[in-house]
């Protein structure tokens, strides 16, 4: 076995960090509904929950899937589609006039 | 047996990782849909009539618990604790089946309000984005219960823990896909 693939099979977080994940996780959570019943957050709500929503998101592929850990090959694989998925996604909006420059 | 890629990465995980990449792009195509007709339906009911803000928070709780069992199923694997890996797989596939009862609940509660695939644009993506990822759910907690099955048949040690952890690769991109879905969805409306 290489180097790299034994170092494939190491790289992984501990217990204490999945308990901490998992922590921040139920209050970014709580946080998110919490925001979403505060009248006075309605002018920001969509910034402040996209901003916790990417949080969350970046949390678990980070930690869980481990790629703050692995190889920077499996976040090269897995960005680039996402960034085109997200690109795709952003064209179409302006595509059907959801968002309106100027 | 293990395949090592010439970058000296296993194939396996490589090949799941770039499944996991077009799934981006399959759910990416339905999240657009869904926000691209969103507000275009010509009639009720609207996501602000139908949605249930406080059930699907404890949903999303109930996912996200089951994305921490599977982490701690995929150490137990690793370091050969036979007891706890069955635990915790037992417990991500119970609590992704929880989850999908869940779904059901939500879906049959909206047709018994008038919310069916074919009422609106709002019906239709909606039920579509949704249903897929619990669709996908579906799957994983299968996937789950065939690794407790190979684990109850002793053919689950630490040398199959890869298996476990592509098994986990999947079961946590269907957890941020429901992220983004539950503020997309439910919390901007």
């Amino acid at each position: 076995m290489s180097d790299t693939a034994r170092h494939e099979h190491q790289g992984h977080a501990s217990t204490g960090t999945y308990l901490a994940v998992a922590a921040v996780l139920t209050i970014i959570t709580l946080v998110e509904v919490g925001v979403f019943y505060v009248p006075a957050f309605q002018p920001v709500l969509v910034p402040i929950l996209l901003v916790l929503s990417a949080a969350k998101f970046a949390l678990v592929v980070m930690f869980y899937m481990h790629l703050k850990f692995d190889h920077r090959l499996f976040t090269l694989i897995f960005s680039l589609p996402l960034l085109l998925a997200l690109g795709v996604a952003i064209a179409l909006l302006f595509l059907f006039g959801a968002f309106v420059l100027g | 047996m293990t395949h090592y890629t010439a970058t000296g990465l296993d194939s396996r995980k490589l090949a799941f990782w770039a499944f996991i990449g077009s799934e981006c792009l399959l759910f990416g195509s339905l999240i657009s849909t869904y926000l691209v007709y969103k507000g275009r339906s010509v009639r009720g009911p609207t996501p602000q009539e139908i949605l249930n803000i406080p059930l699907t928070s404890v949903s999303t709780f109930v996912l996200l618990t089951s994305s921490l069992a599977m982490v701690l199923a995929l150490a137990a694997v690793a370091r050969g604790d036979k007891l706890w890996s069955r635990v915790w797989l037992f417990s991500t596939a119970f609590l992704g089946s929880i989850f999908l009862g869940f779904q059901a609940y939500e879906f049959t509660e909206f047709v018994h309000n008038g919310l069916t695939i074919t009422t609106n644009l709002f019906g239709s993506t909606f039920y579509t984005l949704t249903g897929t990822h619990g669709a996908h759910v579906a799957v994983g907690v299968i996937w789950l219960l065939t690794l407790l099955v190979r684990s109850f048949q002793g053919k689950l040690g630490p040398d199959k823990a890869l298996n476990v952890e592509i098994a986990g690769l999947y079961w946590h991109f269907v957890d941020v896909v429901w992220i983004v879905i539950f503020t997309v969805v439910y919390l901007i409306q």
